[in-house]
């Protein structure tokens, strides 16, 4: 029992909870930003495997590791232009759409990658992120050690949670992004471009989310493995939702999913052979799916997230 | 300037021209990669064909790959016509296969006219009530069942994951993970004697003709319809939404379930953790390419089958991979999405001041 309480006080712990919940702060960040501007996308899953290879194959042919995350987000955003102009002026169904990009995407990286890479045994590697040295905070106890094996690409995501919430909040364009996913309307009134707002905000929020897949190949791990992504994105768009479509709400979910995550795999060794390792990998899809139930009803949705809007047309 | 404008009917043509034109469509994008990759993109064309129809052998081969895919593309088709977003085909699969090997394996011995239509009950009953649980809380809390519907396909693989490697795994098959192989009685007969093609078939073609009548000629039909097309009008005219949602929930899970049924008592004769290659999701595809039709499901899933089992063949003669067969139908998916505005609208060019 102690043992499993004891978990808490370990920096390793939040070490991980902090690796595990990055790839979701951009996630649920790029989720947001789309939906805020009223339009839903589910090709989160194939953007993530896109971002995962794109960044990691472009440091493995000689770019340096910020010019992989450069060429993720510009594998996201091309992404984003697809689902943005499939479903803002041409007006497709954006659920069935979004499978389209996931099942576009993932095949493409597949693709890509066998074609790369023939015949390898073991996935070729990259050097990735060295873990940051912080000056003064790393000289501290228990925040030293958590601090010592985070790279600068959770700083960045991090910046990301501040600048997306600044922006939101704080300017005329997130006031009109904000405005386009409630009232499109209005922006039309204002003279302001309602697909290009839209198609702009899918695009950007599509890059974040390749961040989120790049994150995972080029700082967690130092290579590209087939079905690495494994559901994460599906569980941003969950707890884009348990978030309430707020950048300040988006990292207290990815970091409260992160400390779930982590903890089930250390309280699985304690438990190792008494419950089935399946169980706690269970527990954080169950625990999405349960903060979904939880917050739906009072949730509140951008009021023309899914609403295609065509212009002159009430 | 371009408008759409709506029609009012779509002539049968122009919707059979847009599903072939977006197969076409799909080959044509999918060759851009392929050609970048420096592969010779006719021969392999020509040989994914090849495998996929070239011979007796290989059309039995591709239907027997559409079997589970006319299943899952009824559940999507019959789901989404309701607007149920039902992503969760992948996990429905799986329970019917659970429920399969859970009842035909050994529990009940009976006669095959009796355990077989046990088998296939019980499966249907299990993708069921794994669907009814997100369409209630869609119904009851407003909680979006895109997402618990993909979420659950996880949940519902390491369940099975948890039951092979715990109480139904199989202590002869030399421990691998997979569960005892079901009982002759509950087996569906093959087809053809020595091919791998089974009864599975029937039933999902008999499945997509009864589903056609149910839609078209029955009075809950027209309420599912009713339901797609405008649910607030469906409510304000007194239509049972909430029952009508959970019809939807349950013929959808069914039909997904008996995917399962169908893989494991026609084909595999066992469950393992690696029953389905994405039958649930490639079902969504189906569906799509089918305009939401459950006739249009058969010749839908058979040209997905066929995309699959020719790549499979044309990746072992010249080495390309075969996850080209992925991209022929994403992009197949994305073409028929945007080759439906056609069927939905008249595209009018108006002059500039004259509108």
């Amino acid at each position: 029992m102690w043992e499993a309480l004891d978990i808490l006080t370990q920096a390793n712990f939040w070490a991980a909870t902090l690796r595990i919940a990055t790839p979701l702060i951009f996630g649920v960040l790029g989720a947001l930003l789309c939906e805020r501007a009223g339009v839903l996308n589910l090709g989160i899953e194939g953007i993530f495997v896109a971002g995962a290879l794109s960044g990691w194959l472009a440091v493995y042919l000689g770019l340096p590791l910020w010019g992989g995350v450069l060429v993720a987000a510009g594998v996201g955003a091309a992404f984003g232009l697809l689902h943005g102009v499939l479903t803002v002026p041409l007006g497709l169904s954006q659920h069935v759409t979004g499978i389209g990009v996931t099942l576009l995407a993932t095949s493409l990286a597949y693709f890509g990658y066998r074609v790369a890479f023939p015949n390898v045994a073991t996935p070729p590697r990259i050097e990735p992120f060295a873990p940051l040295d912080v000056p003064v905070l790393g000289e501290l106890p228990f925040i030293g050690p958590i601090l010592a094996q985070q790279t600068g690409f959770t700083v960045l995501a991090f910046a990301c949670v501040g600048g997306l919430a600044f922006v939101l909040a704080r300017t005329p364009l997130g006031l009109a992004l904000r405005a386009v996913g409630d009232n499109p309307e209005a922006v039309e009134a204002q003279g302001l471009s309602v697909v290009g707002l839209r198609i702009g905000a899918v695009m950007a929020g599509s890059a974040l989310m390749a961040l989120g897949g790049a994150f995972l190949t080029l700082s967690a791990f130092n290579a590209f493995y087939f079905g690495m992504i494994n559901g994460r994105g599906w569980v941003c768009i969950a707890l884009t939702v348990f978030a309430s479509w707020r950048p300040g709400k988006a990292l207290l979910g990815a970091l409260l999913f992160g400390a779930l995550d982590a903890y089930q795999l250390r309280v699985q060794t304690i438990a190792g052979g008494v419950v089935p390792s399946q169980i706690f990998l269970m527990l954080p899809y169950i625990f999405s799916i349960a903060a979904l139930v939880l917050v739906a009803r009072r949730a509140d949705y951008p009021r023309a997230l899914m609403k295609p809007y065509f212009k002159g047309q009430r | 300037m371009i408008r759409f404008v709506p029609r009012a009917r779509t002539p049968l043509w122009l919707t059979l021209a847009v599903s072939i034109g977006a197969g076409l469509a799909a080959l044509a994008l999918t060759a851009i990669p392929l050609a970048l990759t420096g592969a010779p993109v006719f021969t392999a064309f020509a040989l994914m064909a090849q495998g996929a129809a070239g011979n007796g052998f290989a059309l039995a081969e591709t239907l027997t790959r559409a079997t589970p895919l006319i299943f899952t593309g009824l559940a999507a088709a019959v789901a989404f016509r309701a607007k149920l977003w039902n992503i969760g085909a992948e996990g429905q699969l799986y329970a019917g296969a659970l429920a399969t090997v859970a009842l035909g394996a050994g529990l009940i011995e009976a006669p095959a006219y009796v355990l077989v239509p046990l088998v296939l009950i019980g499966a249907a009953l299990a993708g069921a009530v794994l669907l009814l649980v997100p369409v209630l809380f869609k119904t009851r809390f407003g909680a979006d069942e895109v997402v618990v519907t993909l979420l659950l396909n996880f949940i519902v693989l390491l369940f099975v994951q948890m039951m092979l490697e715990g109480p139904m795994k199989d202590e002869m098959a030399l421990g691998w993970p997979q569960s005892a192989p079901v009982l002759d009685e509950a087996t569906l007969p093959k087809l053809v004697a020595g091919w791998r093609l089974h009864w599975g078939l029937v039933l999902a073609i008999l499945a997509a003709v009864g589903l056609h009548i149910f839609i078209t000629r029955t009075v809950w039909g027209f309420r599912l319809r009713a339901v797609g097309e405008n649910a607030r009008a469906a409510r304000y005219a007194g239509l049972p939404v909430g029952k009508a949602m959970a019809l939807v929930g349950l013929l959808s899970g069914g039909l997904a379930g008996l995917a399962g049924a169908s893989e494991v008592a026609g084909l595999k004769g066992y469950l393992t953790a690696d029953l389905s290659p994405g039958f649930g999701y490639a079902g969504i595809v189906v569906a799509t390419l089918a305009n939401l039709s459950p006739l249009g499901v058969i010749p839908a899933a058979i040209f997905v089958a066929g995309v699959f089992v020719g790549a499979d063949s044309m990746s072992r003669a010249i080495g390309v991979s075969n996850y080209l067969a992925d991209l022929v139908v994403a992009f197949a998916l994305l073409s028929v999405l945007v080759g439906g505005l056609l069927t939905r609208f008249r595209i009018v060019f108006v002059r500039r001041g004259t509108a």
